[in-house]
């Protein structure tokens, strides 16, 4: 098979065995509308800037996101699924890259639910720059979805796994994000990504790429020692 | 032989600290910011060290990833725990400073946010040590780690820049530089002797790690008994 194909058979698996039992799905959405909840009380829409209300979307979207982020090859470990899957005549870029995607495509249908609540809950008009959003949305989740992966899969063994995931995920995660908040911001209030903004979209392609190769290259490490 | 070096080493960093003391003590209070000044003695040479480390660390833990040497994995612990101790000292060196000239102790500026993003980073590197137990493991992952901390570096500096700064313009290696020959003399000096402190306080790190080795493979003879 080619190397792209197996790619979608590790995706489409992974889908398959989320969405018979939802259970990271329905936490991290769910986690989200509680995150956005909670954060009404700290925050009276009235006296807040709404740029600022787009900057913690993504705070929402990464907290959210690790419930998923968690599961990617913590799912593997009962009756040894990881061991079978790394004996399986498949390279380690081809199993990374398969659940990367498939986590991304979780995170994202997360955040395409969580977006209008949070329009809603707030009072923001998201979609004045619908499709621009949505690439800032693709590009930033692919960020965490990646860095997420790598760390979900060097912590699958380790003692305390829930807490050490977001402690090793969010310092890394940083650029991102903040390349993110920024673009999310201006976008959420009807800005145009401009001349001054266009670096933070820079920033996010550059993250996305560095990151995507070293965790490519280094992933077999990871997986067969 | 070994232990004969260190004394050296330890002695020489000793004087030359010592004899730095008493040069610093005796140089004019600057112009505008009085005695506080003399704190840069310290506080940007503990950063030079801290790269040092950081950058060692780095080749420590690629050559481990290279030739699967325990040695080496050693000295990635050693000088990353070194290295994160001036960092520290750099912060708090800083916030002393910042408190007397800016008052305030902190302030979200780009380099304090970046030397403390960096220095999560790094602490997540100790972190993810303390909670893997079988050692191969715990030594490929925390090298693998160390490479994806090394390459965030660069990039959460330049986001936190875009971002906002604050910090006074770096006065060595750049152009707009006012810092009279001398008292580089001095800053250089004092960095050789933060230089070889951190040299002898790796190397005795080094040998605890060695020693901790030497239980561990003297406990598994023992059960194996």
């Amino acid at each position: 098979m080619s190397f792209a194909r197996l790619v979608l058979v590790v995706m489409a698996k992974d889908l398959r065995a989320e969405l018979r039992t939802k259970e990271a799905l329905n936490a991290s959405l769910a986690f989200a509308v509680v995150i956005l909840v909670l954060l009404s009380f700290v925050i009276e829409s009235d006296d807040v800037p709404q740029k600022a209300l787009g900057n913690l979307l993504w705070l929402v979207f990464a907290f959210a996101g690790t419930l998923v982020l968690n599961r990617s090859f913590a799912r593997e470990v009962p009756n040894d699924c990881l061991d079978a899957l790394v004996a399986a005549p498949i390279s380690g870029a081809a199993l990374f890259l398969g659940k990367a995607l498939a986590s991304f495509l979780l995170v994202l249908a997360m955040e395409l639910v969580a977006l209008p609540v949070f329009g809603i809950f707030y009072n923001v008009r998201w979609a004045q720059q619908f499709w621009p959003l949505m690439l800032v949305t693709v590009l930033g989740t692919w960020g965490v979805t990646v860095i997420g992966t790598v760390f979900s899969a060097l912590t699958v063994n380790i003692r305390l796994r829930e807490v050490m995931l977001p402690m090793l995920t969010y310092p890394m995660l940083l650029p991102a994000l903040l390349g993110a908040m920024e673009l999310t911001g201006d976008l959420v209030t009807g800005t145009p990504i401009g001349p001054d903004t266009v670096t933070w979209l820079k920033l996010l392609v550059g993250f996305d790429v560095l990151f995507t190769a070293a965790s490519v290259t280094l992933i077999e490490f990871i997986l067969v020692g | 032989m070994r232990d004969k070096i260190l004394y050296v080493l330890g002695a020489l960093a000793v004087l030359v600290l010592a004899r730095n003391l008493y040069v610093i003590a005796g140089l004019p209070q600057e112009a505008a910011q009085g005695a506080i000044f003399k704190i840069i003695f310290f506080h940007v040479p503990a950063a030079w060290t801290a790269i040092v480390a950081a950058i060692t660390a780095l080749t420590m833990s690629v050559q481990f990833l290279r030739t699967k040497d325990f040695k080496y994995d050693a000295a990635a612990v050693a000088v990353t725990e070194v290295g994160l101790a001036f960092l520290a000292a750099n912060l708090v060196t800083g916030s002393i400073w910042a408190r007397v000239i800016w008052g305030i102790w902190w302030t979200w500026d780009v380099r304090l946010t970046s030397a403390l993003v960096c220095w999560l980073l790094y602490a997540g590197y100790l972190m993810l040590r303390h909670a893997i137990e079988e050692p191969t493991q715990r030594a490929t992952f925390a090298a693998v780690f160390s490479i994806l901390a090394f390459l965030d570096v660069p990039i959460v500096y330049f986001s936190i820049r875009w971002f906002r700064t604050q910090h006074p313009a770096p006065v060595f290696l750049s152009s707009n530089g006012s810092f009279p020959a001398d008292w580089t003399r001095v800053l250089l000096s004092n960095w050789l002797g933060l230089l070889l402190l951190a040299i002898v306080m790796t190397a005795i790190r080094l040998r605890q790690e060695e020693s901790q080795r030497e239980i561990d493979s003297l406990r598994r003879a023992a059960h194996a008994m």
